[in-house]
């Protein structure tokens, strides 16, 4: 009893006391609100990858697996001297810039009808589309793909009256399925970016006598390019990480199968060759940055 | 408000923040400081803890046992499916489970590692009637303690489609042979893991025998480099390497895959389907005749066991004849206890776990025919020691990884 009278009234002018030590102070509010977000990104998010960078100068204890640490270039000698890892390294950057490139052109199309032709319905229907994919579990769209490939399956059937027969599983079928997974993660940027083009000026350009190429190439193009740009960053890292599709459609190793191989028993290497797709993708964002990407995600 | 950190100063101060975040890292994993370990024998049994918590293969810790344990013994159970060695070692590494189902090749990483403690067996009454075969095993057994309680065992296994595959296989040679396997090029199916090597050495060990091979898993330079290059060789021939037995499933009811090496779980399911494969063993005798690899799982308990009590009245109770008798069957593998041969048993466990009655399961398993297991070799860490007079010169479980990856390329 004696505690909750002491309560009620100190309550209020707690209150008001941290009121007051908000007011007239901005930084102090954008400091508090921003705070715990901010926390979070730093410690758990690049806490993580800076103790993955610290791991991959570390020893590992040969028999028990056990991280040992005591530093050493060991892993990163390993990865740059033996040419298996470069080999996977070039492979998974091939597939990567394939699918990104498969699905720019993909997803163009489908993105301009959406924003230019479709209408209010119409629109709706489309976006509700693209994103429905993305609503089933990731596991069960790969093996459905596997299904579809598999000799004797939906792809052999149909390419079967043309004389030829399905990719199989290999590095073309994990082109194929990474394609269709990004697919929508392309298609969204450049919808939101061709929506930002104003009408007026496909107007203007046809007013002033370009064609439908030419107001394609010279207006559409040029500002829809940073959306394109701002999608490849999704479709180019997803493909760079993923390590389950090429377990599942391929006998091949990428990044992501190597890093998942080591990671339980040589996790300094593990995160050493973790290091390799970081990397790329900080080149590959300074360069999206260069286009103007980043107003488009 | 501008008072978002902009311009110039943006990606420095980031950067500065990032190198002593690195910094911090590096500087506060240093100390590794952990929770006591302990590793004596426990020497008297006392009350139960009320809890266990588990680390097991699938299919080893079900309802149908552990629901009567739980009421006799008053030990709720908690368990994790672990669905590979490495992830069982990496679970046990966190010190927050009781015990492990450890496979061969996670026993004497657990053991070296500090992470179990040595087992009183004489706690253990059901011990004495476990097939003697599997006590006292380089697996289970370290510097003469015992470490663990056998659970049960299984061979890996040749499975494949009848219908594709003529003759009936009788050596891994259908996969392994160069020659041999060209003939069902892109239709075989491999295990996907680095113990692999295993098989072939294990058929380099008949087919070679100028290696002079022993134990598969105690490789020299020139024994490990004959058995990565036969690897090397059958790469373009494979079809798949499977790590999860359901892509293995699919593989073979759809007609990708025609002949590889398999767990009898596969089989199972497979038949189950009307799927037309056949499976080594055959019960007419040991296919394929170079022998196999194999695992024999053992039970263990924690370093850091918080319910120490609860852990040994389960290493007792999944080794008792009813229980195991069950778990064997459930699982498909020979089980430990000799006693859960005796075909009432069987039966009456069989009943438990609601699956046809088999008095001769545990014939069909081979489970009390060591000449049969003599030709099984259990998986095993690889490491530097030889275990011979050839010293520390073998290939160790990460040269294993890496010769893995490059197999697979």
């Amino acid at each position: 009893m004696q505690s909750a009278e002491a309560l009620a009234p100190a309550s209020p002018s707690v209150g008001r006391r941290v009121a007051a030590l908000f007011h007239g102070r901005p930084r102090l509010t954008v400091g508090a609100l921003l705070g715990g977000p901010l926390g979070w990104l730093v410690i758990g998010y690049l806490g993580s990858l800076a103790v993955l960078f610290a791991a991959a100068f570390w020893n590992v204890n040969a028999l028990t697996g056990e991280v040992v640490q005591t530093f050493t270039l060991g892993n990163f000698k390993t990865i740059f001297s033996e040419s298996v890892y470069r080999t996977v390294a070039l492979r998974t950057v091939g597939i990567a810039a394939a699918v990104t490139v498969t699905d720019a052109l993909l997803a163009f199309p489908v993105a301009f009808y959406m924003a230019k032709v479709a209408r209010r319905r119409g629109k709706a229907v489309l976006v509700v589309a693209v994103l429905m994919p993305l609503w089933s579990s990731y596991l069960v769209k790969v093996y459905s793909w596997r299904v579809i490939l598999s000799s004797g399956g939906v792809l052999d059937w149909a390419l079967h009256p043309l004389g030829i027969s399905g990719p199989g599983y290999g590095n073309l079928a994990v082109w194929l399925v990474m394609s269709y997974l990004w697919l929508p993660y392309m298609i969204l940027p450049i919808f939101a970016g061709l929506e930002r083009i104003p009408d007026s000026m496909i107007a203007a350009s046809e007013d002033l006598g370009g064609g439908p190429l030419i107001t394609f190439r010279r207006v559409i193009l040029p500002l829809a390019l940073p959306a394109v740009v701002a999608g490849s960053i999704f479709t180019f890292s997803l493909t760079l990480g993923d390590y389950i599709t090429p377990q599942l459609v391929s006998n091949n190793d990428f990044i992501g199968t190597v890093v998942f191989s080591n990671i339980t028993n040589n996790l300094p290497l593990a995160s050493a060759f973790a290091t390799v797709p970081v990397v790329i993708m900080v080149i590959y964002l300074l360069i999206a940055r260069r286009l103007g990407a980043f107003e488009h995600l | 408000m501008r008072l978002i950190v902009s311009g110039r100063h943006g990606p420095a101060l980031f950067l500065a923040a990032f190198i002593a975040l690195m910094a911090a890292a590096v500087a506060g994993c240093g100390g590794s400081g952990g929770t006591a370990r302990n590793t004596h024998m426990l020497q008297s049994l006392g009350r139960g803890e009320g809890q266990l918590n588990l680390v097991e293969w699938p299919g080893y810790v079900e309802p149908q046992w552990v629901k009567p344990f739980e009421q006799q013994t008053g030990c709720i159970v908690h368990n994790k499916d672990a669905g590979t060695s490495d992830q069982m070692v990496l679970l046990m590494r966190t010190g927050q489970y009781d015990g492990v189902s450890a496979s061969g090749n996670a026993t004497e990483r657990l053991v070296d590692g500090g992470d179990v403690s040595p087992v009183n067996v004489n706690l253990v009454p059901n011990y004495k009637t476990i097939f003697p075969d599997i006590k006292n095993q380089p697996y289970n057994t370290f510097g003469g303690v015992h470490y663990g309680i056998p659970h049960g065992r299984g061979a890996n296994l040749l499975m494949w489609r009848t219908d594709h595959v003529h003759p009936a296989p009788l050596s891994w040679s259908v996969i392994l042979d160069p020659s041999q396997a060209a003939k069902y090029r892109g239709n075989i199916s491999v295990y996907d893991d680095p113990i692999y090597i295993a098989d072939a050495a294990v058929y380099l060990k008949t087919h070679d025998p100028s290696l002079g091979i022993t134990n598969p898993y105690e490789l020299d330079s020139k024994q490990f480099n004959a058995a990565v290059s036969l690897l090397k060789q059958q790469r373009p021939n494979v079809g798949e390497y499977w790590s999860d037995a359901t892509k293995q499933i699919q593989s073979f009811a759809s007609g990708d895959d025609w002949v590889g090496t398999t767990w009898q779980y596969q089989y199972f399911q497979l038949a189950g389907k009307k799927v037309p494969v056949a499976i080594s063993p055959a019960s007419e005798g040991f296919v394929p005749t170079e022998g196999a690899t194999g695992w024999s799982d053992t039970w263990m308990i924690s370093s850091h066991a918080k319910h120490p009590n609860c852990m040994y009245k389960w290493m007792n109770w999944i080794v008792s004849p009813m229980v195991n008798a069950e778990v064997a069957q459930y699982f498909g593998e020979a089980p430990a206890q000799s006693l859960a041969c005796q075909p009432a048993t069987l039966e009456a466990a069989a009943k438990v776990i609601g699956y046809p009655p088999d008095p001769h399961f545990c014939d069909e398993y081979h489970a009390g025919l060591p000449s049969f297991w003599s030709r099984v070799y259990y998986w095993q860490t690889p490491t530097t020691n030889c275990g011979d007079s050839r010293g520390n010169v073998c290939k160790n479980y990460n040269d294993w990884v890496s010769a893995w990856t490059q197999i697979k390329g």
